[in-house]
Formats: structure tokens, C-alpha cells, sequence
């Protein structure tokens, strides 16, 4: 969560629709876009004017059911489409205005993608299909080998090398296209749906590996995914969508807290409380006067984590933030009402 | 009642089928009737063609060439021009190879003069010993893949050599490694280009109809007058008909790749060109190798019938062979030529397949320990060749090349049995041949005659409208007016009254044979190894052994054609049979439903679209073998194209007939597989 203020990728009323002219009646259309009416003058919006920022060291995750446009835009962002409007930077770089070779060059260099069905090459094996970006960019195989084993090693995969994709699981094969999408050191990383073809105790297991190597690693990294309690593990920020629209872009207690459009209220019903909200988002403001007990947490902390500590207190705890300085209070019967009690009445203090 | 107003297209079909017998025999058969037979307002068209080509040959384009003979520019035409250029660097690459093998002048021919080699006889190539080469032939084997391989290798050269068919598999060798690597190469090229670019592969796409259902024969005329006649020529020929099938599966095979693997391969930084050869093509390889084998299978086929064209090696010898009913020496030749076949596809198999070790730490020798041995070999086998020339120092030097005829033969033995054979059943024999043609044939062939063109018309439209359509009919309607409007309706009929006589009789044994199979897996197993084993065999080894027990007549052909054609028929069927989802035998087996009942109303209506692929596959191998069979006498429309290759006209008419003779399968085709293809989509299998 430590981003800094640099922002790495930076869309600005970004448009994707797909069928003949779309340009030409986008253009006509003044940006505002009915995905209905377009549909039934034949043509598929896909993305519809998106504009969102991520920060360096960000972790965004987009969240959609099938046909949101999740996956429409994070191939905008790479390039694998051309999107139909809008501007989209890299790195300061306007994406749209780069030629085939310079933007060869930056998908060699500064970004990794990891793909839903894992899209290895059949042909090689794991260490050449790690390699393979590396090669391709032109380095000596002697080397693309030896850094392709320190990425095998990276996910774990060693003893595997000279296996082909068909002789791994799902899971392993993912650890590959992982290995693959990090060979190069990109500073921006790609996934999409990276986990959602695999069985939900692999999955769980693939989480906790990306969570590991994330903090290894801090990239910049949009992640797609249709699984909402995926995001609220993995995201810094998640960006909700609906019909090509961003719905919400905001923290996941944010999001769980304050639903921005009755659609996504839908998502955040049936989340436990206590596994998205922070400590910062259910304490009371310091208050000099109360007596507080010896316990501190963090203001970042996930209320589950300390729920157990804190309802073992009898007075209020304290609330520090990261200079250990404290900033609010909590009192137990707060984590009581996130853990047990009904949405109504929960009123974050600030 | 109730069945009619449930199945529309029964009723369709009877009306169809009455309104076809109606028309028979309303028709009164006469020359002026063009209900009866359509004026033949097409029979220019083979002039048309020849003098196309003859003004494209010969007056279209001149350019001034220096001629060095007269020591001046002379005025030629352009296009015999690269014509030339073109025979003469296949014939020389041709040469080359050849003289590789077997030693020869020519090669040192090209760069000096005739004059140069008469003053200097020492000036030829050696010839490799048959030892190094079956050497080299096993370590390669080994080197690509293994044990299993090397041994295949080693008793297809040993087999070879000391059947004294040592010459003519060179030879033959020699053209099939210039034809099967240029059709790769060109079908690659071609697959890749209809696959970056729709326009080419709508153009491509009707081409490439037409020359797969074109019979071998009808590209020997044209290829003869453009290039002439000799190795070259036929290493055309084999090209123009190998590359198709390798542009289809090229096309096929990419447009198969997943669109995530073509996206893993742009975010690792691929441009075109490595995106293209680093992760399509191999993805795509999977097919791509089924059309690598497809044209070695072609390549094998042709070398018989491009014998016509001058070819030389076995294929030439097994069609003198035949044409002089020594059986046993064709046996052997047609052994020859499967295992060349199957060692070429294997090895080219293997090569594709091919793994790099990236850590094997090697020294020199360690690593180049094959290229020292094959260079070992080498070395023993030229020694070997000279001991062989003192030890058979009278006769032929066996350790150096087995001269032609000179091996062991098994001849004698086979032609034995032969004889036993016509001895023992010659009445069974007989009365089967007699039989079938009195019986079956003659009023078959009757029966087709006496139809007149406007219910044929009827009846083929009429099948295409009911089963795929309005579009499909109109063009099955064009194919029918080409062939009706040419001079050869009458042949044509003959053609597809065998092919189709043919047809029903591979339908019914391959679908039988395969139902049978499907039912245990060992079986359906072996069947598919069977079929792919008799799919190596190029088609002319078919007609070696019915030669041997019915002679040269028309049951000789359609015997082969049917054992030919039948072969896809029982694929189709084990490979539909078995695709039907083990879930829904499970949920047939709860319901109750009996062994057979499983079989009738569960795996047959699934697997049924699948299977009439595999009966659109016979309607073709059948029609190619029937044209093939016109080799050893029949009176159909392979006859006239094979007449027509010594015929200075021959050019229009061969490619006139060719073209009737594609037709009538594309007719069947567009049939079968648009009714195919609707059918397996509404049953959501494909």
C-alpha cells in the first residue's frame, strides 16, 4: 500500500466498441454512449469512456462479471487491441501514438501478462517457455537459461524443466506463465483472470504465492478477475464494472462501506465484514481524555486480524498509525458490530 | 401420415425421387432432345485452352536473350523463357541429389560442357556405396530418434539394396527430396499468407477445391507442354498436386491456435516475423506435420503415375511390372515404395519433434559422436567397396551398388502363387468376375446411361436443395452444366456409376467394420493403426494384388477402389463413434437402454454427421482410384485423359476432363459436408 505518487498508467475516457465504423459513430456520438442503442445498430461496446490512474507500486484490481469489458480494457492497456478513443499513458508515454517497433520495444521491456488459459507454447518446454520472452528480445541463450531458472525457482517449479505444459497441472502451469511474464523484470504486470481456471483450494494457494511475490517484488499491477473476494484479498484499489462502465474505483473497505450504485451493493451483501474493513475505517477519533489500555494496532490492520485481541480488553484500545502515533481509539463493542451486527447501523467514524 | 408430417424432408425426398422416375421415362432418348443430352456447346473449350496456352508459350511477351551458340540476341518468348529457367535448375538440383547417391557427369556436365567430360572421363561423381547410405540412414534415424527408428532405417535400405532395387529407389528418392521440400515449403508459405490476408484465402479457397479433387493424370498434359518431359517435369507435376492438401492443413492448423497463446506471444515481444515462426507455426505444427506427411504420401503416389512424364525410379518399374502382370516384382517394388513412404513420414516426424538439452555438458567428441561415426561408416564403406571389387571381381561389385534385378527377388515365389491361385480357383474366379459384371455392373452402368441429363439434374439439385440449401443446389446445378455442356457426359456417368457402385460398397464395409470396432477399445485401436498403415500405402500399391487374382479388368479396379475408398469410411466411423461422450452412454446405460439401443438411438444419430465426412472422403478416393484404375482399362474419363497425354491437343482436354472429373466430387462435397457440417452444429458437436 505504500504508493508513491508517481502514476504509471493513466486512461483518459478510453472507448472500446467493436463492429464496422465504430470510430465514425463514436465520433457522432459525443462520447455519450447508450451500449443498447449501439447494439442494435450492430455494434459491441466494450469499454465505455473509462478514466482511472494507478500508481507505482499499485495493485488495481478490475472486477466484472463476463461481458463487463474487464478484460476488453486491460487488453486497451496493453495494446492487444487498439482502443476505438480515448488516450491511454504509459509511463508518460501516450500508448496510442507508439509505432509497431517502439511498442515492441516496451512490451519487451516494462510489461509482463499472465494470461487466463496460461497461453504457453505447447512446443517447449517449462525452461524454454520461460525463456522465451528473453529470447525473443535477443538475448544469448546461455543466459536467457540461466535467468529462466531463477524464475523457476522464483515460483517453485523446480525439477520441472524440462517438462512440458501438458505434463503440469493448471496451478503449474500458471506458475510457468507467471515465471514468464516476470523474465524480462517487467515494471508493470498484467493478469488476467490469472487464477480463475483453477480449483478453488489451488486458487487460494496461487493467491498466497502472488501475494509473496508482490511483496517481493512491488510491480505495478492490474489484475482482472470475476471473483469479488479475490479482489478484496489482493487490491489496493478495485475498479468495479458493468457494461464497459467503471461502476466504482475505490479501496475495498471503501467499496464494502459505501457502494456507489445499487449494482454494486450486490457484490459487497454477502462480504464479511471483518476480512475487508481496516482498523482506521471503524475507530473513533483519538480523544486525549479517554483511558486507554496497553494494547496498540495498526490503523492499517484488518479488523479480523485483531478482532480477537481487542475483544479481550476491557478498556478502549489504542490506534497508532506507522510513526506509532496514535491517531483513534477502538472500542470492542465496534468490532462487535462488524462482526455480528447488521449493516444499518454501521456508521464509519473518521 | 404421421411420419410424413413429421419428417418434411422424407416427403421431399419422395417427391423428388418420383418426379426423378417421371422424368426417366417421359424422356424419349434422341440426339435432338436437350432434355435427353445437352448440345455439347462447351466441346471448344479444349481448343480454346490449347491455343491459350500455346500463344502464352510461344508468341506472348518476346524478349531479347542472348543465345552464346550464335553469338547474338535472339527474340524468345518470356514465359518459355522462366519456364526453362525453372525445368532446368529442377533438373539440376534433381541431378545433383541424384548423383550423390548413384554418381554420375551430369552435375559436372552443368558447369563445364559434354566436350569437357568426353576429354576428361574421369571427371564423374562416385557413386556413395549402398553401405554408407544405409549407414547414414541408420544414424540419422537414431540421431532423430532413437532405437526404433534406426532400426526402421536400416531394414528399409537393407531391404532395398539387396532386392536389387537399389538404382530406382534412388532415383525415386532423389525427386521426392526435391518435390516434397519445395510443396512444404510453398504450401507453408501459401497457409501463412491465406492466413494473414482474407482476400487470398478467398481466392485460394475454390482453387484449392479443384485441385484436390482433380484426378494425378489431368495435370500430366499441361505440365508437360510447359515444361517438357523428364524428372523435372514430373517433380512438377508432384508438386502442383502435393501442395494443396499442405496450404489447407498450413491454414487450418493457425487458424487452430488459441487466441491466448497468439497474445502470450505478442506480450512477450514478438514482432511479425517471430511471432509468426516462434509460436504460430509451432503451435499450429500439430497439423502442419499431418500436411508434411500428406505430401510425402503424395509425393510417393505420383512417382508412379509421373512415370508417364519421364520420371525414373520405381514407379516406372512397377507400371512396366503390372502392364506385364509380373506380380512379384511389383510386389517387391510396392514394398519398396511403402517403406520408403513410411520412413520418410517418420523421420520427418521425428525431425519436427525434436528436443534441444540445454545442459548436457559435452566435449567434442562427446557431441559430435554420430558425425564421427557416420564419417567412421563412410570410411568402412568405401573400403568394403573396394574389397567387393576384387572379390567380385567378374561380376558386380555387391558391396559398392546391387545392380537392378540383380538382388535376391522373391518373384518367382509370388508368381508361383499366383499361378496356384489361377489354377485352384480359376472357375471361382471367374464366375465372381462374370457375375459381377453381367449381373451388377453392365445393367448398373445401363441404368446410368439411360438417364436423361434433365432428371440427373433434377435428382442432384434437388438432394442439394433438400439437404443443404438453395445456394449449395445452384452450385452443385453448375458443376452438373460444365460436365453437360463438355463432350463427356456420357464417360462421366460411366466414372460415377463405378465410383458410385464403389462408394456403396466402402460405405457399407467401413461403416460395418467400424461400427463393429468401436465397440471395444483394443479394437478401435487397432483399426485406426490398421488405417493408418494402409493410408502409407500410395494408391497404386492397391492395384497389385487384385491384378494378381482377377487380371486386368474392370472387377481389378473396383475391388481396389473399394478396399481403397473404404479406409476412410471405417475411420470416420470409429473416430465418430468413440467422440460420443462417455456421459451420454452413462445416462443411456441408466435409462435402461439395451446394448443396441444405445447403439441405434444414442451413438449412431451423433456420430452420424462425422460418418458421412468419412463417406465424403470415399466419394473422393473412390473417384481418384477409378481414374487411376483407366491405367489398367477402363472406359471411363480416365481412359480419354490418359489417351490424352500423347495427344499434341491433349493440354484442353486433359484439364477439360480433370475438370469433369472434379466436378462430380465437388458436387458430392458440397453436399455432404455443408448437410455434415449444419448437422454436427445442431447437434452441438462442432
Amino acid at each position: 500500500m505504500s504508493a508513491s505518487t508517481n502514476t504509471v498508467i493513466k486512461c483518459e475516457s478510453v472507448y472500446k466498441i467493436f463492429g464496422n465504423n465504430a470510430k465514425d459513430i463514436l465520433a457522432e456520438s459525443n462520447g455519450i454512449v447508450d451500449s443498447q442503442k449501439f447494439l442494435e445498430a450492430g455494434l459491441i461496446v466494450g469499454v465505455n469512456d473509462v478514466s482511472f490512474e494507478v500508481k507505482q507500486g499499485e495493485l488495481l484490481v478490475i472486477m466484472g462479471l463476463s461481458g463487463s469489458g474487464k478484460s476488453t480494457l486491460l487488453r486497451c492497456i496493453s495494446r492487444l487491441t487498439d482502443a476505438t478513443a480515448g488516450k491511454i499513458f504509459v509511463d508518460g508515454q501516450d500508448l496510442l501514438e507508439l509505432n509497431q517497433k517502439q511498442l515492441i520495444e516496451l512490451r519487451r521491456n516494462k510489461m509482463g501478462m499472465v494470461f487466463q488459459s496460461f497461453g504457453l507454447l505447447p512446443h517447449k518446454t517449462v525452461l524454454e517457455n520461460i525463456a522465451f520472452p528473453l529470447q525473443v528480445k535477443g538475448i544469448s541463450t546461455r543466459d536467457s537459461i540461466q535467468r529462466a531458472l531463477e524464475m523457476i525457482r522464483l515460483v517453485g517449479l523446480e525439477g520441472r524443466d524440462t517438462y512440458f505444459p501438458r505434463e503440469l497441472s493448471g496451478g503449474q502451469q500458471q506458475r510457468v506463465g507467471i515465471a514468464r511474464s516476470l523474465a524480462v523484470e517487467p515494471d508493470i504486470w498484467f493478469l488476467d483472470e490469472p487464477f480463475s481456471a483453477l480449483d478453488p483450494l489451488i486458487r487460494k494457494e496461487m493467491q498466497d504465492e502472488f501475494l509473496r511475490l508482490q511483496s517481493v517484488l512491488s510491480k505495478t499491477i492490474m489484475f482482472v478477475t470475476h471473483d469479488f473476494d479475490e479482489a478484496l484479498r489482493l487490491a489496493d484499489r478495485i475498479a468495479i464494472m458493468k457494461d464497459g462502465v467503471v461502476e466504482q474505483l475505490d479501496t475495498p473497505s471503501n467499496i464494502v462501506l459505501h457502494p456507489a450504485t445499487e449494482y454494486v451493493r450486490k457484490f459487497t451483501e454477502d462480504v464479511p465484514r471483518e476480512k475487508v474493513l481496516t482498523v482506521e475505517s471503524v475507530m473513533d477519533l483519538a480523544d486525549e481524555s479517554e483511558p486507554l489500555g496497553d494494547l496498540k494496532v495498526s490503523v492499517d490492520a484488518i479488523v479480523e486480524s485483531v478482532a480477537e485481541d481487542i475483544l479481550g480488553q476491557e478498556k478502549p484500545v489504542a490506534v497508532v498509525d506507522s510513526n506509532n502515533k496514535i491517531v483513534g481509539t477502538l472500542h470492542s463493542s465496534h468490532v462487535i458490530k462488524v462482526l455480528f451486527g447488521g449493516r444499518s447501523q454501521e456508521t464509519p467514524k473518521r | 401420415m404421421k411420419i410424413l408430417t413429421k419428417h418434411p424432408k422424407v416427403v421431399q425426398f419422395l417427391v423428388l425421387l418420383t418426379a426423378f422416375f417421371a422424368l426417366c421415362l417421359l424422356i424419349s432418348p434422341s440426339d435432338s432432345n436437350f432434355l435427353w443430352r445437352l448440345p455439347p456447346l462447351l466441346e471448344h473449350l479444349p481448343f480454346i485452352i490449347n491455343d491459350s496456352v500455346r500463344y502464352l508459350m510461344f508468341d506472348w511477351m518476346p524478349i531479347q536473350v542472348y543465345d552464346p551458340v550464335i553469338e547474338d540476341y535472339e527474340e524468345k518468348p518470356l514465359f518459355r523463357e522462366m519456364t526453362r529457367t525453372v525445368s532446368s535448375l529442377f533438373l539440376f538440383i534433381i541431378n545433383f541429389v541424384r548423383e550423390i547417391f548413384l554418381g554420375g557427369n551430369k552435375t559436372v556436365v552443368a558447369f563445364t560442357s559434354w566436350d569437357f567430360i568426353n576429354d576428361n572421363p574421369w571427371a564423374r561423381w562416385p557413386a556413395l556405396p549402398w553401405t554408407v547410405i544405409a549407414g547414414w540412414a541408420i544414424i540419422l534415424g537414431y540421431k532423430l530418434q532413437g532405437r526404433g527408428l534406426a532400426i526402421l532405417a536400416g531394414v528399409c535400405t537393407i531391404y532395398v539394396a539387396i532386392f536389387g532395387q537399389w538404382k530406382p529407389s534412388m532415383e525415386t528418392l532423389s525427386f521426392v527430396m526435391i518435390a516434397a521440400p519445395v510443396s512444404v515449403l510453398l504450401g507453408l508459405v501459401l497457409g501463412i499468407w491465406a492466413y494473414r490476408n482474407k482476400l487470398v484465402e478467398t481466392a485460394l479457397n475454390p482453387l484449392l477445391n479443384v485441385a484436390q479433387t482433380m484426378p494425378h493424370y489431368s495435370y500430366l498434359v499441361p505440365v508437360i507442354v510447359l515444361f517438357g518431359v523428364g524428372d523435372h517435369a514430373a517433380a512438377i507435376a508432384t508438386i502442383v498436386f502435393a501442395t494443396p492438401p499442405m496450404v489447407r492443413l498450413t491454414l487450418l492448423g493457425l487458424k487452430k491456435v488459441p487466441s491466448d497463446i497468439v497474445d502470450s506471444g505478442m506480450m512477450s515481444g514478438c514482432n511479425r516475423f517471430q511471432l509468426m515462426f516462434r509460436v504460430l507455426v509451432p503451435t499450429a505444427r500439430r497439423d502442419i506435420l499431418i500436411g508434411v506427411n500428406q505430401v510425402v504420401m503424395q509425393c510417393l503416389a505420383m512417382t508412379v503415375i509421373a512415370s508417364f512424364i519421364g520420371a525414373q525410379g520405381l514407379g516406372s518399374n512397377l507400371m512396366i511390372a503390372l502392364n506385364s502382370l509380373r506380380v512379384g516384382t511389383g510386389i517387391e517394388i510396392g514394398v519398396c515404395i511403402v517403406l520408403i513412404a513410411v520412413m520418410l513420414d517418420k523421420m520427418s516426424l521425428a525431425w519436427a519433434n525434436k528436443q534441444t538439452d540445454y545442459f548436457a555438458n559435452l566435449n567434442f567428441v562427446q557431441r559430435n559422436k554420430l558425425l564421427l561415426i557416420a564419417a567412421v561408416v563412410f570410411v568402412v564403406g568405401v573400403i568394403l567397396a573396394f574389397v567387393g571389387s576384387y572379390l567380385f571381381r567378374d561380376g558386380f561389385n555387391y558391396l559398392y551398388i546391387v545392380p537392378h534385378n540383380k538382388g535376391i527377388t522373391t518373384a518367382p515365389l509370388w508368381q508361383a502363387t499366383v499361378d496356384w491361385i489361377w489354377d485352384t480357383f480359376f472357375y471361382v474366379l471367374k464366375s465372381f468376375n462374370e457375375f459381377l459384371i453381367t449381373s451388377i455392373l453392365v445393367p448398373m452402368k445401363n441404368m446410368y446411361l439411360a438417364m436423361p441429363v434433365a432428371a440427373t439434374f433434377l435428382l442432384m439439385m434437388g438432394t442439394g436443395y433438400i439437404l443443404a440449401g438453395l445456394r449449395q443446389a445452384l452450385i452443385i446445378g453448375g458443376f452438373l452444366l460444365f460436365i453437360a455442356l463438355s463432350e463427356y457426359w456420357d464417360r462421366a456417368l460411366i466414372t460415377a456409376y463405378i465410383a458410385s457402385f464403389a462408394v456403396i460398397v466402402s460405405a457399407v464395409l467401413g461403416i460395418t467394420i467400424g461400427s463393429l470396432c468401436a465397440q471395444s477399445n483394443a479394437a478401435s485401436k487397432f483399426l485406426l493403426l490398421v488405417c493408418d498403415f494402409l493410408q502409407t500405402f500410395p494408391s497404386f500399391i492397391y492395384l497389385i494384388p487384385v491384378i494378381m487374382l482377377f487380371g486386368i479388368t474392370d472387377t481389378s479396379v473396383i475391388i481396389a477402389t473399394v478396399v481403397y475408398a473404404t479406409v476412410p469410411a471405417a475411420r470416420y466411423t470409429v473416430e465418430g463413434l468413440r467422440s460420443v461422450p462417455q456421459v451420454l452412454h452413462d445416462a443411456g446405460s441408466m435409462l435402461g437402454v439395451s446394448r443396441l439401443q444405445r447403439w441405434v438411438s444414442i451413438e449412431l444419430p451423433l456420430a452420424f454427421p462425422h460418418i458421412m465426412l468419412g463417406v465424403n472422403q470415399t466419394v473422393i478416393f473412390a473417384l481418384f482410384m477409378v481414374i487411376i484404375g483407366a491405367f489398367i482399362g477402363t472406359t471411363d474419363l480416365g481412359q480419354l485423359i490418359l489417351k490424352a497425354i500423347s495427344d499434341p491437343q491433349g493440354t484442353g482436354i486433359g484439364l477439360t476432363l480433370g475438370l469433369c472429373v472434379a466436378f462430380i466430387g465437388l458436387a458430392v462435397d458440397q453436399i455432404i459436408r455443408t448437410w455434415a457440417n449444419a448437422r454436427k452444429k445442431a447437434l452441438n458437436l462442432a
